[in-house]
């Protein structure tokens, strides 16, 4: 199958070139870059589906660009990446209508779209990393896309929270690739493989695979937002509502979690990890993270901050599936990687409705919101009850297996306390706001209200999306055992992680 | 024709630098011209050192010891074809940079010879001819810093010639003693001969005494900033990416090939400390600097202390492919340095003329003005950070991996540090660059300005980042003479 071997170079090159063209374009021209933009995200949907057919049937994709003669470049499809992969496309698509609807009136919006594109690329490509080497390339252009659309309104507020977030993630970034490099010396080339490789090679020290662990899981930990490595996130906030979403949902967070389950499974081999002792640091540290992000979540009254602690709590249970040995477990982290993303975007998409709408950014300033913007705040209600983990919402999904692996490993004792005490923490912060939302009556004014035109409570590029996202996130919960749904793919991953 | 190229890129150089003196109408035609064709004559240098390996070339059929001879391997044709390729986009450049007609009839013969200088000195065999060449190479450069007439850039020329002829005195010296030692100064026949003997010692010590100081390696950088931040910004370009590096190539064939039996760990060690101080304190001061082209200079400072860090790296890795891979991870930092330090300086110097300045606060708004020049900033920025894709990444991973591989692990923490200020340093311009200002430009301004430094830009990254699989086999293959 030649022409599946380089779908990975054609998924790239899909949203890759519009991104390169679309920063030559004047500002003016409006309608070239939106169509630039969908065709982009459609085509890179349409291959997707293709690589998720060739998956599923074990079709081999594998390209391979010699950089030195022990270095490579290599793309490589394999079941994990397909979700990450599939996880961004999807959710490209519906942001980038979102932007072009959210960005209808602001200038250097070539800028803004051409870097869209890069940070995109920049994430499938570290999802199709074949290894250690590539998926380093392309998690440091990822930092190098961002940046600039963190720093996109240009006011100091803007470019401090941007110095914060490359602070951090290039800090992280220098770490990662040491332990990387490290590593190679001592082990040859990491291709990622199912199982781990170096669990097959037993005459290497295990202090120093130990240190290796640990300096790598600090640089990815860093983009997770692992405690005490969280700091940049809330900062981070600053940027439009669109990179914000993109930001908490797909690209960055989730680029940090992906590496890690990446390092635990396919370079350390879960079961060898075990043996190191690594898991249960790396539990402690999740578990931690978990509470300590929705506690702060609690005490915040501005929205977008409060739902950014929500974040570095949520993203943490993925890390916590990694750290339990175990298939449910398994399971639980890598379902999480999806369902946290699609319930987290609808959540950043509502805020920026509220702001944009209504100029509401705190949470004191949304009593009645719900009447004035029903759309909208449907959606919003749908995926903060997914968060807390209300059935039949694709959150619980998560929190079952976690739960359901940690019993089966014999981890139940400290992490059923941690989901229990995560999920009244969630309640704690989330149904404040939607009690005011539905049952308070509205303030006389909002603090910045457009006037309402059209049909809608506003211009459908905005509504649109959230509800779409919540209902995805609503689907994935009730046709979990669907064929091709997160769930299914989960545990198709999870059999070839185990199987011997 | 063809076997005579490695005269011709001497040769017509040369005869521009005549040529642009006498008819100084059509200098700046005549370096374009001269400047293609020996980068025509470079390429084909290249490709006779790949189909047949290095080779030497003897002037007029006399031997060696009584002719000239020229020679080529991998390292001189590589850089070669890298300076050629970075004067000839500084040529472009430089055509449509001097306003004042009095001084571009001043630069171009000038300009010429600093090519006739770089060329000659990366093919000659022998130790006289590297001293000549290495002084001629110093004068055009001094002469070519006074060009920009203020007080600052005299002063900081005439530091820059004193210092000069501190370092070629000292040179000379190494060179006549090495000549009464030995009775000759070819480089292959040194090679063979050389063994550790007092005279062997200081001699060594007196050669590399004086290629430091021109190498500008701490603590004997101080001449480098002013003198390199004062120049035309073509003239800065072709400083900081080649007449610094020319040196520290002397230096690698010196120890590498020539000298082996007498270089002890613990000097390399010395070298390599040095290096790794340059590294830290050329970046510091690089992030205080207020002024664009004086933070290029510092950098200047620190990226060649990351190629002396190479050096107590090569002497303890083991013979084989360890080695070889260190080598060629240091020449490959050379390269990237050479591409994005002179994109850097071309893209400064558009900045500066756009601006009327290039005091680094005040550059809000220049990302809107100037897209490309700004992008250019960015992408050389990233290959002096050593970030992927950048030639300098790789070499950076080599340099961390043979540390751990010559379990000399403390380097790590210095490359760390370094790269964590070079981030510093570059993302403090486009923190200000991408300030608010009400100006828009066009993407593309000055053509003749701007696409040379983005093709340099693009050399130092894409194509040296994801394209140099090559140099590794070239390198490792045809760097030695049959038998030596």
């Amino acid at each position: 199958m030649d022409f599946f071997d380089h779908l990975p170079l054609l998924i790239l090159l899909s949203s890759l070139i519009p991104g390169l063209v679309i920063f030559l374009l004047r500002e003016e021209s409006h309608g070239l870059r939106t169509s630039l933009n969908l065709f982009g995200a459609v085509t890179k949907l349409a291959l997707v589906g293709l690589m998720i057919w060739g998956v599923y049937h074990e079709w081999v994709s594998d390209m391979r660009w010699q950089i030195t003669p022990d270095l490579e470049l290599v793309l490589h499809a394999d079941a994990l990446s397909v979700v990450f992969v599939t996880l961004s496309t999807v959710l490209w698509l519906v942001t980038t209508i979102y932007a072009i609807g959210y960005l209808e009136h602001s200038p250097h919006r070539s800028r803004f779209f051409g870097f869209f594109s890069l940070c995109v690329t920049a994430t499938v490509g570290l999802a199709l990393a074949g290894n250690l080497f590539t998926f380093i390339i392309f998690y440091e252009l990822l930092t190098l896309a961002t940046y600039p659309l963190v720093a996109h309104k240009g006011s100091a507020e803007a470019v401090r929270g941007a110095r914060i977030y490359l602070t951090y993630t290039l800090g992280g970034g220098v770490l990662l690739l040491i332990g990387a490099i490290w590593l190679h010396t001592i082990a040859g080339p990491i291709d990622f493989q199912e199982r781990g490789v170096l669990s097959g090679l037993t005459q290497l020290d295990p202090w120093t695979l130990r240190w290796i662990f640990l300096f790598m899981i600090i640089g990815l930990g860093v983009k997770a937002a692992l405690f005490p490595l969280h700091g940049w996130l809330p900062q981070a906030m600053v940027a439009p509502a669109p990179v914000s979403a993109l930001l908490h949902a797909v690209a960055v967070v989730k680029a940090g979690a992906f590496g890690i389950i990446r390092v635990v499974y396919d370079v350390f081999g879960v079961e060898y990890a075990d043996a190191l002792g690594l898991l249960p640091f790396l539990g402690a540290i999740a578990a931690f993270t978990i509470v300590y992000g929705s506690v702060k979540a609690l005490s915040q009254d501005h929205l977008k901050r409060r739902l950014a602690y929500s974040t570095i709590s949520q993203v943490s249970y993925i890390a916590l599936g990694a750290a339990i040995l175990g298939p449910l477990a398994t399971i639980g982290g890598i379902v999480h990687l999806v369902h946290q993303g699609v319930m987290k975007i609808t959540l950043f998409f509502a805020a920026g409705n509220y702001a944009e709408t209504l100029g509401v950014h705190h949470v004191s300033e949304m009593d009645g919101v719900g009447r004035r913007m029903p759309a909208t705040t449907l959606a919003f209600s749908i995926a903060a009850l997914g968060m807390i983990g209300i059935p039949p919402i694709a959150g619980f999904i998560s929190k079952w297996y976690l739960g359901m692996g940690a019993l089966q490993a014999g981890a139940g004792y400290w992490v059923i306390p941690v989901l229990i005490a995560s999920s009244l923490l969630n309640a704690a912060y989330f149904l404040p706001i939607l009690y005011r939302a539905w049952f308070k009556p509205a303030a006389e004014k909002w603090p910045k209200e457009k006037p309402q035109s059209g049909r809608w409570e506003m211009s459908g590029a905005l509504m649109w999306p959230p509800v779409i996202t919540a209902a995805v996130a609503l689907l994935f919960g009730l046709f979990a055992a669907a064929p091709f749904s997160p769930l299914e793919w989960a545990t198709l991953i999870t059999a070839r992680e185990y199987s011997r | 024709m063809m076997n005579d190229a490695i005269i011709w890129v001497i040769i017509i150089p040369l005869l521009g630098s005549l040529i642009s003196i006498s008819w100084s109408r059509y200098a700046s035609l005549t370096a374009i011209i001269s400047n293609l064709l020996a980068l025509a004559a470079s390429i084909v240098i290249v490709n006779q050192v790949y189909q047949s390996g290095p080779f030497i070339h003897e002037l007029g059929g006399w031997q060696a010891g009584l002719g000239i001879s020229l020679r080529a391997d991998a390292l001189s044709s590589v850089l070669l074809l890298m300076s050629m390729l970075v004067v000839s986009a500084a040529t472009f450049y430089a055509s449509s940079y001097f306003t004042d007609a009095v001084k571009r009839a001043r630069f171009w013969p000038l300009w010429l010879m600093l090519v006739v200088a770089l060329n000659a000195l990366l093919l000659s065999g022998d130790l006289f001819n590297l001293y000549v060449t290495l002084e001629l190479l110093s004068l055009s450069a001094v002469a070519l810093t006074a060009l920009s007439d203020s007080r600052a850039a005299l002063q900081a020329a005439i530091r820059y010639l004193s210092i000069g002829l501190l370092g070629s005195l000292v040179f000379l010296a190494g060179v006549a003693l090495v000549y009464m030692g030995y009775g000759t100064l070819d480089l292959l026949a040194l090679s063979n001969k050389i063994d550790a003997s007092p005279l062997s010692q200081v001699a060594f010590g007196l050669l590399t005494a004086g290629l430091l100081i021109k190498s500008a390696l701490f603590p004997l950088h101080f001449w480098l900033p002013s003198a390199h931040a004062s120049a035309p910004a073509p003239v800065s370009a072709a400083l900081s990416a080649l007449v610094v590096k020319v040196a520290v190539y002397i230096l690698l064939r010196l120890w590498m090939d020539v000298f082996d039996q007498v270089l002890t760990p613990l000097s390399a060690m010395l070298l390599g400390t040095l290096g790794a101080i340059a590294v830290i304190w050329g970046s510091w001061q690089a992030l205080q600097a207020q002024r664009l082209k004086l933070m290029a200079a510092y950098s200047t400072v620190a990226q060649i202390g990351y190629l002396f860090i190479f050096l107590p790296l090569i002497v303890a890795l083991p013979e084989g492919s360890l080695k070889d891979a260190a080598f060629t991870a240091l020449l490959l930092m050379a390269l990237t340095h050479g591409f994005a330090k002179s994109a850097f300086f071309l893209s400064a110097g558009v900045i500066q003329q756009y601006c009327g300045h290039d005091r680094i606060a005040e550059l809000a708004g220049t990302a809107r003005a100037l897209p490309l020049t700004t992008f250019v900033i960015a992408l050389s920025g990233v290959a002096l950070i050593g970030l992927p894709p950048s030639g300098s990444f790789l070499g950076k991973w080599y340099l961390v991996s043979s540390s751990f591989q010559a379990g000399q692990w403390w380097w790590v923490v210095v490359i760390a540090v370094g790269s964590i200020l070079a981030t510093a340093y570059v993302f403090r311009i486009l923190g200000y660059a991408f300030g608010p200002r009400e100006s828009v430009g066009r993407v593309l301004n000055g053509g003749r300005k701007e696409i040379p430094a983005l093709i340099l830009a693009l050399f130092a990254t894409l194509i040296l980042g994801f394209g140099s699989a090559g140099l590794w086999d070239f390198v490792s293959q045809h760097r030695y003479f049959p038998g030596s």
